[in-house]
């Protein structure tokens, strides 16, 4: 059984049957009670579960991540949602230097079994600082695991196993795909690993690997340079940024042999710079063009009306498959 | 569902009244002596700077609700606490707003055209005038508190006779930067003023699930700096705190934090529902009603014989053709190209910019379709 939701959807319900599963399981954060959040992604949860469990906090993210902290070590298992990523920084030092390093520190005496819920990207035509794609970040911090959903049936698997995961986890929820479509949702209870990507489309002549909001992109892509070359593009979705799926990548390029990353994040130590060294080691001998970045700027991202010219399009996806096939 | 039933609100309620500073009461009387120090003209000014910036902010939700700019956080409510402070302030003192103070930044100087601009997404919509000191609105809570202790720092260091207000919310007092940002102005007796308005709300949590302290300005204590709470809508009592303060200041007494207490009657951002959250036309036909801050001016200018209704209406007409004119002025303005978001991201630019820069110029010539 299931039904058709949308991610927002798709998240709440998640959240919704583990606090309803596991009584350990509590919500922290600005504006998610009462007001059921700026997004509504915790709607209806506060009025079921009481302000104990799901908990308007005041506005001090270093203050709800360092407190979250000290529950998960005293054996909650805290889910903090933080407005907007570009809000996090306030609370980036708890993240880096206590969260991710804990059980490092204690040579695995104590973890801290947290998940760290945020809206990210552009595409929304938010205020400034309201749309950064700054992933790289907590991919560059060993101990936190970073996890980017594309659609409603993984974000669902993916936070349940985020949850449940013994590590802290950045769980980036991309904004513009919020409400962007409906898909069909279990009911259970069900999980996706972290640290799995996924084929969504098989193909021969090239991978694009992509996350989040764009994927989207990457697949209609791929879908118009079909109908327009016949080139079969293979598409995969990385879904977990850190630590990545090396074996989906590196199996896909023994495959196509050419590779084309795609992400909205800044270009210049983005995670597509990590995704081609990746390549390099493994699969060198494999290619036949070099590999193809196509990403955000490396310029802070815009006010909204031009952010559009900020973000990678269907047009520069294309350009870049069409210049990795016939280099 | 939980709500706030008491439109006063406890942080804004009965038993803390006796703490805070009143001049002029709700029926527009003068309660406490103002020496001689708010002359007619001045009472003007404020009126009229109100007055602008009530038009100023329903007009800005109008165009919001037409489509013809984005996201908006309004005011409307706040102004005196807004006008007071800015005209206490002199031309070249340092201002950093967050983004509801633009009404502060445009009686400091900001131009009504610029306002205009940053709400409709122009990349030059957070430009200041030449020689002005505003900064740009600070989005993230709290952080620029930190900045006015360092101007403030860098002027007490120079002899320069500037002082600097940060403005923020009573969310705002809950952040390590606002704590920081006072500690380090005790330490270093920066002439800097915190100025908060205290609306009662960050978004939809109320001042006492917030915090448990009674009062902000009680926290001034433990800075052993100078704290006051004033009535935020009583704009002869913010002024005369403010010109306190930057007397304070200027004189060597170091910093002060000031409790405003105000309500903003609308929602938190024009993309914000409060009806979710507190009886939204209960509170603000309350504060409406009680505690208005151009009513009660205006009552104590109408007995005084300073204005009339027909100042007013004139007045409003002539605000209204220059909010248009602004207006016209910002739709006019040359649209933000897109690649115009590789300039000033350094000073001198890098290869890697102008590479990315030609690279949006051919997207943008070949007309690639979004
Ligand atoms: C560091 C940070 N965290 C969260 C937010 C999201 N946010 C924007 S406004 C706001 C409430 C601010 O309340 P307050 O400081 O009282 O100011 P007000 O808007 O009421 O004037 C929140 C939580 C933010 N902008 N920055």
């Amino acid at each position: 059984m299931g039904k058709s939701v949308t991610m927002l959807q798709a998240i709440t319900e998640a959240m919704d049957q583990k606090l309803d599963h596991d009584e350990r399981v509590m919500i922290l954060g600005e504006d998610i009670g009462v007001n059921g959040g700026v997004f509504r992604s915790t709607e209806g949860l506060y009025e079921k579960y009481g302000r104990d469990r799901v908990v308007d906090t005041p506005l001090a993210e270093a203050g709800i991540i360092g407190s979250a902290i000290g529950l998960s070590l005293n054996g909650m298992v805290p889910i903090v949602e933080i407005q907007f990523l570009a809000f996090i920084y306030p609370g980036f030092e708890q993240l880096v230097s206590h969260a991710a390093r804990m059980r490092y520190r204690t040579r695995g005496q104590f973890g801290v079994p947290l998940v760290i819920r945020t809206p990210y990207g552009a595409g929304i035509r938010g205020p400034e600082l309201h749309s950064e794609s700054v992933e790289t970040f907590f991919a560059h911090t060993p101990g936190l695991k970073v996890v980017a959903p594309s659609n409603p049936y993984d974000a669902k698997g993916l936070l349940i196993s985020a949850i449940e995961d013994p590590d802290p986890v950045i769980f980036l929820e991309p904004t513009k795909l919020y409400r962007a479509f409906k898909e069909e949702v279990p009911d259970e209870m069900y999980r996706i690993p972290i640290g799995q990507a996924k084929v969504v489309q098989e193909g021969s002549d090239l991978t694009i690997f992509a996350w989040g909001a764009m994927l989207r992109e990457a697949l209609n892509a791929a879908k118009k340079i079909e109908k327009e070359k016949g080139w079969k593009c293979e598409v995969v979705d990385l879904r977990t940024l850190y630590p990545l799926d090396r074996d989906t990548i590196v199996q896909s390029i023994k495959k196509t042999g050419r590779a084309l990353i795609v992400h909205e994040a800044h270009k210049t130590a983005g995670l597509g710079a990590e995704i081609i060294s990746i390549i390099n080691d493994e699969a060198l001998i494999y290619l036949k063009a070099p590999i193809k970045r196509v990403t955000g700027f490396d310029v802070p991202v815009p006010p909204f009306s031009i952010e559009d010219h900020y973000l990678p399009t269907v047009e520069r996806v294309k350009q870049g498959i069409v210049e990795t096939i016939s280099f | 569902m939980e709500k706030t039933g008491n439109p006063i609100m406890k942080a804004h309620s009965n038993g803390d009244e006796p703490d805070m500073y009143h001049v002029l009461n709700p029926d527009g009387e003068i309660i406490e002596s103002i020496d001689g120090k708010i002359d007619k003209s001045l009472m003007l000014k404020m009126y009229e700077s109100m007055l602008l910036l009530r038009t100023f902010d329903r007009k800005s939700v109008n165009l919001q609700r037409q489509g013809r700019m984005g996201t908006y956080a309004p005011f409307e409510g706040q102004e005196a606490a807004q006008v007071g402070s800015a005209l206490a302030l002199s031309a070249g003192d340092w201002m950093f707003p967050t983004y509801r103070d633009h009404g502060a930044a445009i009686i400091h100087g900001q131009e009504l055209y610029r306002v205009f601009l940053y709400w409709m997404a122009h990349l030059d919509g957070s430009v200041c005038p030449e020689g002005k000191r505003i900064l740009p609105p600070s989005v993230p809570i709290a952080t620029q508190m930190v900045h006015a202790v360092g101007t403030a720092w860098a002027s007490k260091l120079k002899g320069e006779e500037n002082v600097s207000i940060a403005y923020f919310g009573d969310g705002a007092t809950s952040e390590g930067d606002f704590h920081e940002a006072l500690n380090f102005a005790g330490v270093y007796k920066t002439p800097t003023i915190f100025f908060c308005q205290n609306n009662g709300y960050a978004i939809s949590v109320p001042f006492e699930k917030q915090s448990s302290s009674k009062t902000i300005s009680q926290r001034a204590a433990a800075y052993d700096i100078h704290g006051v709470r004033v009535d935020g809508n009583d704009i002869f009592a913010v002024w005369l705190t403010v010109r306190e303060a930057v007397e304070r200041a200027l004189s060597g007494q170091g910093p002060t934090l000031i409790e405003a207490i105000t309500f903003r009657y609308g929602a938190h951002t024009t993309a914000d529902n409060p009806n979710i959250y507190r009886n939204q036309d209960e509170v603000s036909t309350f504060w409406r009603e009680n505690r208005d801050p151009l009513t009660r001016l205006k009552k104590f200018l109408h007995r005084e014989g300073h204005w009339n209704e027909e100042q007013e209406d004139k007045t409003i007409k002539q605000f209204n053709e220059l909010i248009d004119t602004h207006l016209q002025k910002a739709e006019a303005y040359p649209k933000s190209s897109p690649v115009e978001m590789f300039d000033h991201v350094y000073a001198g630019g890098s290869w890697h910019l102008k590479e990315q820069q030609q690279e949006l110029k051919q997207i943008l010539k070949k007309g690639v379709k979004k």
